[in-house]
């Protein structure tokens, strides 16, 4: 179906002058840069649950209030900011440039609220005495120093992503140039910082929760 | 140059976004409830990622739009993922002997 008559030629779409994907190119850059990424969060998950499981004794840090409730409040944001981003690329489909600059700035809304109270959890942790490789001593007799290096470095990593998230819808939604393709391009980007956050909250959050 | 895809680009609408998304939200309460059960660590790990690959199975599908993508591209990128990712599981053997190990000291 995607077959061309180039020079009284068939050419199928693998031989060029087609989309085979049928996708830009810019797209398509963002989606193996997605592939890569993912790979960077799952390496990460990987050693997590690798030091977890060599360690005698893990820390169970997170109280109801503030961490879990903060938590599921963060997880609901990140959601809800991905709607609003399919809102403003719906929005960028039907030419309503208002719309899309509206939409995105509920997104952005959506991920400041996420790294605000991201903030403040790491405050309260740090406040009790997590350091990257020391856990307080009322976390557990012999809990694993490796708790605050994992979480850190995890949630570290995520919350740059989101910082940066923010960044790059601010700018496209300020480029007057920004097309279709652009403003989808970025929410490719910010529905996979969302889709991250949907295992690091499960595996990081709930699986040390502190009855 | 990329208007001759973008009449492919159909599917979704509003209302099944918000749909999607109230699923998404209903399975991450229902992961915190879980958290709150008392059930053992191994089995937790399965049912939340079990969870969890649903809840990212349905961004990719819906709010990423792969659903409405030529197959090539979800056939690029998805497969590939899985196993790569799946590769890593080849540490998980060693971290158990490391925990045997130490149990001798």
């Amino acid at each position: 179906m995607a077959e061309a008559r180039v020079n009284d030629q068939m050419l199928t779409e693998w031989d060029g002058g087609a989309l085979p994907y049928a996708v830009g190119h810019k797209k398509l850059g963002m989606w193996l840069f997605i592939m890569s990424d993912s790979l960077t969060f799952s390496a990460l998950l990987v050693g997590y649950a690798y030091v977890r499981l060599s360690s005698d004794v893990w820390a169970k840090p997170f109280p109801f209030y503030p961490s879990i409730i903060f938590s599921t409040v963060m997880t609901a944001c990140l959601l809800s900011s991905s709607l609003t981003m399919v809102m403003a690329v719906s929005a960028s489909e039907r030419r309503d440039r208002g719309g899309v600059v509206k939409w995105i700035l509920a997104t952005i809304a959506g991920g400041l609220a996420f790294l605000i109270l991201h903030l403040i959890e790491w405050n309260h942790l740090i406040g009790e005495g997590l350091r990257p490789f020391t856990v307080p001593a009322e976390w557990g007799e012999g809990a694993s120093p490796l708790f605050g290096a994992t979480f850190f470095t995890i949630t570290g990593l995520h919350m740059f992503h989101v910082f940066t998230g923010v960044i790059y819808l601010g700018v496209t939604a300020a480029r007057k140039r920004a097309t279709h393709e652009d403003v989808e391009i970025s929410g490719l980007y910010w529905h996979f910082v969302d889709l991250v956050w949907m295992f690091v909250f499960p595996l990081i959050y709930l699986l040390s929760i502190r009855y | 140059m990329v208007a001759s895809t973008e009449h492919e680009h159909g599917g979704g609408n509003t209302r099944l976004y918000l749909i999607v998304w109230g699923w998404l939200i209903a399975l991450t309460g229902l992961e915190v409830f879980l958290g709150y059960e008392h059930i053992p660590l191994t089995i937790m790990v399965v049912v939340v990622m079990g969870l969890s690959i649903v809840k990212a199975a349905l961004i990719m599908a819906y709010f990423m739009h792969l659903k409405f993508e030529r197959l090539s591209l979800i056939l690029t990128v998805v497969p590939a993922l899985i196993v790569c990712i799946s590769l890593l599981a080849i540490f998980f053997p060693d971290s158990l002997r490391a925990l045997s190990l130490r149990a001798f000291r």
